[in-house]
């Protein structure tokens, strides 16, 4: 029985953590190809669910609002890159990094100033109810989660290494100016980049707010992807689900295992102690690009 | 129309590393401390003295902590609301637990308690640095939040959670009208902020932004990498942690975690994006900016009465304070300092340009 409940534990915790690198990958996908860590990629995820749900409320069919949604999130993501990330161009990055924390504030207060402050409920149509796998108990919405997830992984990986543009994409990663030398319209790289954020910012969005309700906490969960971030290293896209499921699984175990003995809600820092710890050993994370300049 | 230096000559060592170097910012501000002192608690009324002076005051205080660990030597943190709790439960701590302690001896082991926790905090600095240590901070702010709201002894096991803080007095003067809170949060940034002013002109200060302007460098031509960047933490953590404790003792009166969240934080780094990073006076004038900000939006949404809701209004000051970020950033990346500065050069040579 205690084995039962160890695994059950573990296995909430790493599709909990699926969760995580959903939004991690956000991270990850713009840090990758413009070396922006966006710290407004929570206020998009805000954003994306809000308007969703916002646009379903008119009574315009899922599908169709979906498909809005999608438009208005890579005309968002398009826009900041015009709007905010241009002028910036070869300021240090923690010029860039400063500027998307208002760029959250920006998003979270147009989001709610354009589509209410209320709480919305968010109905995928699939019920979060579990069922038995050989004795362990597994919510059905979170294995659905974690198929949406690999999805975007694999699909995200193949178009990475497999395709023209993705390889554009890594060549700009790499270095701007080689990349420019050879042809590669950087403005252009760079809006698609951001659209393609902005997308996954609507997945993680629908997920998330299926789970938690459509309301401001939203925005938090781009607290719990900076672990998650530095565990996998910022340019990983496998990274981001390794350090999502270690976190998940970590977080769960010491709050089960662990929080009796601290008095309980260690969720919170938790994760953010893992990775420090792990900082000391690998700065540049699992899979991370080995050259971050050292002190 | 403005003042010039001509005519002032430094003809000693003393005289060239004076803080302010020129006759006239000496008697401008000896004149703005003699009017902050003397007219201000006179003729300001109880609300302009409790509802906006002292929390300018007090947040001033801790972002010229902040600037002094971002803007001089270049550590982003977005822990310093975590350092203000710090400073804040140790000075409870210190004044509930030691019977007749003094109010200000129990402020400065506050702030000393706020510097060793930056210190432990800082140590990460030392092999990672940039977003990494962002997050480092990060996980400093919630931890030390989850401490002070589980662990019941740092609030003195008061079962509502809500602690009011004990009543101060001074030298057998109590204080407890805004007036006298006012002069002794005044007393306490003026002094703390000269001493940032020295420390800025002096060898630390120069090491400091030698270590934020290229560390490999600085390292190169012998600044202690160890020692200067610790310091920057711990000298950061104490000014913190004294405007933590002035925060709970002298504005709210309770001691409360919930007053130091990570919202906390990230204003008083826009306090010193918007005044300006590395400039003590940007620090004063960012924290001037953003808590007039809310107020004059408050009374903008009176002038329309009932048309605007608070909602809109909260949210709209959410979106300007972004986007006066962002336009900051793009603009005039050196804040509202830089913005003093230009006028007073162009004023210097005004109306002859040329």
């Amino acid at each position: 029985m205690e084995w039962q409940f160890f695994l059950e534990v573990l296995v909430g915790g790493l599709l909990a953590g699926v969760m995580y690198s959903l939004v991690a990958l956000g991270f990850v996908l713009i840090y990758k190809a413009s070396g922006v860590f966006n710290f407004a990629q929570g206020a998009m995820v805000l954003f994306a669910a809000l308007s969703f749900v916002s646009i379903q409320a008119m009574g315009v069919p899922f599908w169709l609002a979906l498909l809005l949604t999608l438009v208005l999130m890579v005309a968002l993501g398009v826009g900041i890159e015009r709007v905010v990330l241009r002028p910036l161009v070869n300021q240090p990055p923690i010029t860039l990094f400063m500027a998307t924390i208002g760029l959250s504030f920006f998003l979270e207060g147009l989001a709610q100033m354009v589509w209410g402050t209320d709480v919305h409920g968010l109905e995928l149509g699939i019920a979060d109810e579990p069922f038995d796998v050989a004795g362990v108990f597994i919510s059905k919405f979170d294995l659905f989660a974690a198929a949406v997830c690999g999805t975007l992984v694999a699909t995200l990986a193949l178009f990475f290494s497999k395709t023209k543009l993705g390889r554009a994409l890594r060549a700009v990663a790499d270095d701007h100016q080689a990349a420019m030398s050879v042809g590669i319209p950087l403005k252009h790289i760079w809006a698609i980049v951001w659209g393609v954020a902005g997308f996954v910012a609507l997945v993680a969005g629908l997920l998330w707010g299926s789970r938690l309700g459509v309301q401001f906490a939203l925005t938090l969960v781009v607290l719990k992807a900076l672990p998650v971030l530095i565990l996998g290293g910022f340019t990983s896209v496998p990274g981001a689900i390794v350090g999502g499921l270690i976190i998940g699984a970590g977080e769960k175990l010491a709050e089960v295992y662990l929080g009796p003995f601290l008095s309980g809600g260690i969720e919170n820092w938790f994760p953010y102690m893992l990775a420090l710890l792990f900082l000391l050993v690998r700065p540049e994370g699992l899979f991370g690009e080995k050259h971050i300049e050292r002190v | 129309m403005f003042y010039r230096e001509s005519g002032q000559f430094k003809s000693s060592y003393a005289a060239d590393s004076a803080i302010f170097t020129i006759a006239q910012d000496r008697v401008f501000i000896a004149a703005l401390l003699a009017l902050s002192f003397v007219a201000v608690p006179g003729l300001a009324s109880d609300y302009l003295l409790s509802g906006i002076l002292i929390p300018f005051l007090i947040l001033s205080l801790a972002a010229l902590g902040l600037n002094i660990l971002t803007g001089y030597a270049g550590q982003l943190s977005l822990g310093s609301a975590a350092f203000m709790a710090v400073g804040a439960f140790a000075t409870y701590n210190f004044m509930i637990r030691i019977p007749g302690m003094p109010l200000l001896l129990a402020l400065f082991l506050g702030g000393l308690c706020a510097a060793l926790v930056g210190v432990a905090f800082g140590l990460p600095s030392l092999r990672i640095k940039g977003f990494y240590l962002a997050v480092a901070t990060l996980a400093a702010q919630f931890f030390i939040e989850w401490v002070f709201t589980k662990f019941s002894w740092f609030s003195n096991d008061s079962s509502s959670g809500v602690i009011s803080a004990p009543a101060m007095q001074i030298f057998g003067y109590p204080i407890d009208t805004p007036a006298s809170k006012y002069l002794l949060t005044l007393a306490i940034v003026a002094f703390m902020a000269l001493a940032a002013k020295n420390m800025a002109r002096a060898s630390i200060g120069r090491a400091w932004m030698a270590v934020r302007d290229m560390d490999v460098a600085a390292e190169v031509i012998g600044i202690r990498m160890l020692r200067t960047k610790l310091l920057a933490f711990a000298i950061s953590s104490f000014y913190c942690g004294v405007a933590g404790a002035l925060y709970a003792f002298v504005l709210l009166g309770t001691v409360d975690a919930q007053a130091f969240d990570l919202h906390r934080s990230f204003q008083i780094l826009f306090m010193i994006i918007i005044g300006g990073v590395g400039s003590i006076l940007g620090s004063f004038l960012g924290a001037a900016f953003i808590v007039l900000l809310p107020i004059c939006l408050n009374l903008l949404g009176q002038v329309f009465h009932g048309a605007i809701s608070t909602q809109f209004l909260a949210n709209l000051e959410m979106m300007l304070f972004g986007g006066l970020i962002i336009f900051f950033l793009i603009v005039e990346p050196h804040g509202l300092a830089r913005l003093w500065q230009i006028a007073k050069e162009k004023l210097r040579v005004w109306p002859f340009p040329h």
